[in-house]
């Protein structure tokens, strides 16, 4: 069968849009990777977990997946899709789930991926103990374990205190929080937050709680080194410029056994980009995202984007997006009047507008400064598929390799198991430091299947070799 | 590498199973992801990088970056996204020798 509409990524945009789509009458399936819907953002605990204490964060989870258990609609969970092509009619999706190989043939696609953490490269963050900000989120959300027993927070962003607040709440000690950004950019995104009072006030607290425990809280400081034999023993801090750039020799070295890091979410764009949808670069919504109009259109028909992959906005924007580009596609399908998706979009579209604005100050806060890349040492790894160091890398693009193909295809840079997901922005700043191009200027990778790794044998499904077609021979 | 705390207030969790991982045994919860129970057993080293050979360890979680990769039934897959159950059988994967360029 052809579905109307198959949504890729259950979470707050990807979960609200089945839930909105099932209702406008679409034959929709909604495909996710996790075991459960709720994104990122609002991970279900995982099945070891018999009870805990509630969280907001679980409360809001479990009401959209009770939503979502209540309407009609096929749902594939811990399945990953590895590729989309798009024909005709419509596109082929095609997956791995547990019970082997999907294939799955709709008339529209909502891309609903998400964001990826942010991580730039810091001397020794290949080591064991070193995880992102948003894994530590994962770690404790899904699985209640702690990254540590003496952690350092650090990077830039609203998740430095969401991290360092979950772990001491828990029980577990933040030998340090390490911002890049300065008190005063908090201070300065106030008036975009004050639509939001229960984010902002959320925020405050957990600022507040961290004060209150006593952790050490540094902005205008970045991480100088993580080291330790064979896993973290011991972080040197030291203070930064405006642009992020180390500054003076004055450091600090803390004892620590694990570090969790991030620099910010990016949009999820490799579906997107493999299917030719035209993209733009915009520091603000989290660097290279699919140009869409106000309801997520991409430029491939029947293509849409909803949620943080369409430009990091968070959650709350995410769920009225998904919502707005359910009906739209439904309208597109014919399966909507122009009136009826009026009278259901206008109170949505009228919401959105404050969520957005909390969303694009925090994304905000995240924008790489140059100065970050300054902290690299030569021989730390960039790429760590291919055990690639910055000098490698630096190497290539001054031989010539301006743009990401050719570094690319001159290091195998991101070419490794990841996709490139945890280098690409390093060697982008570094690109961008040698050439003098912005991040717009120089580009991003192309994106080619498989979008996750995907084994072989899952490949050829019900293939037999005694289904093979064998040709009579040529005659002699 | 230290043990990770498993968060204990107000938390009960599923009976523990007992698994193997190259050949040590390991007990955890029932369902609890590969990686979170390799990390509160304090293991280190999941895998040593594919090309630089030094050791790495679970870092994003969620099933990506490819860095908790181990071999299941013949199979490799990232820790991050298996569940333990009771007899599973882990291998590390084999180190690999450093590539020198």
């Amino acid at each position: 069968m052809t579905y109307d509409l198959a949504v890729i990524g259950a979470g707050p945009a990807g979960a609200s849009a089945t839930i909105e789509a099932a209702k406008a009458g679409l034959d929709t399936v909604l495909i996710d990777e996790q075991r459960a819907a709720g994104g990122q953002v609002w991970r279900a605990k995982g099945p070891a977990i018999k009870a805990a204490p509630a969280t907001p964060e679980g409360k809001t989870g479990d009401r959209l997946r009770a939503a979502l258990a209540a309407v009609t609609a096929d749902r594939h969970f811990s399945a990953r899709v590895w590729d989309i092509e798009r024909h005709t009619d419509g596109f082929r999706i095609s997956a791995i789930s547990p019970t082997g190989a999907l294939t799955i043939e709709t008339r529209a696609v909502l891309l609903a991926g998400g964001a990826q953490e942010r991580v730039f490269a810091v001397p020794g963050w290949t080591l064991p103990g070193v995880i992102g900000l948003g894994a530590a989120t994962a770690l404790m959300k899904e699985q209640l374990v702690l990254p540590g027993n003496r952690v350092i927070v650090a990077g830039v962003g609203p998740l430095l205190s969401f991290v360092a607040h979950e772990i001491i709440r828990n029980g577990g000690k933040v030998a340090a929080v390490v911002d890049l950004n300065p008190l005063s950019v908090w201070l300065r995104c106030l008036p975009d937050l004050i639509g939001s009072p229960g984010l902002l006030v959320r925020g405050a607290w957990w600022r507040l709680r961290l004060w209150a425990a006593g952790v050490a809280y540094f902005h205008e400081c970045g991480i100088r080194s993580i080291e330790g034999d064979r896993a973290v023993s011991r972080v040197t801090i030291g203070a930064v410029d405006a642009n992020w750039c180390p500054l003076g020799a004055a450091t600090q070295t803390y004892d620590a056994d694990a570090v969790c890091l991030g620099h910010g979410l990016a949009p999820a764009t490799e579906a997107s980009r493999l299917l030719g949808a035209d993209h733009q670069y915009d520091g603000g919504q989290g660097g290279w995202k699919p140009v869409t109009d106000d309801v997520g259109r991409t430029t491939v028909p029947g293509l849409f984007v909803a949620g943080d992959g369409a430009g990091v906005q968070g959650a709350a924007a995410a769920q009225l997006q998904g919502r707005i580009s359910a009906l739209a596609i439904a309208e597109d399908l014919g399966l909507l009047t122009t009136r009826e998706w009026r009278r259901r979009s206008a109170p949505l579209i009228l919401r959105i507008g404050k969520a957005q604005r909390f969303g694009r100050a925090m994304t905000a806060l995240t924008i790489p400064r140059p100065g970050l890349i300054e902290a690299i040492a030569p021989d730390t790894l960039v790429c760590r598929c291919e055990g690639l160091s910055r000098h490698d890398i630096e190497a290539e693009i001054r031989a010539g390799a301006n743009w990401p193909n050719a570094i690319k295809s001159g290091t195998r840079c991101g070419m490794g198991p990841c996709g490139g997901r945890y280098c690409t922005e390093t060697v982008t700043e570094l690109a961008c430091r040698i050439t003098g191009k912005t991040p717009g200027e120089f580009g991003i990778p192309t994106a080619r299947p498989p979008l996750r790794p995907v084994p072989i044998g899952c490949l050829s499904g019900e293939f037999d070799y005694d289904d093979l077609p064998i040709p009579p021979p040529a005659p002699l | 590498m230290q043990h990770r705390p498993r968060i204990q207030k107000g938390v009960s969790r599923a009976a523990t199973v007992r698994f193997v991982i190259d050949g040590i045994e390991l007990d955890a919860p029932a369902g609890e992801s590969l990686a979170a129970a390799l990390m509160a057993a304090g293991i280190g080293t999941i895998r040593h990088g594919p090309m630089d050979g030094q050791p790495r360890s679970v870092f994003c979680l969620i099933g990506l970056c490819q860095e908790c990769l181990v071999e299941i039934d013949g199979m490799q897959i990232e820790a991050c996204r298996v569940n333990v159950s009771a007899g599973m059988q882990v291998n590390r994967l084999r180190p690999m020798d450093p590539i020198k360029p």
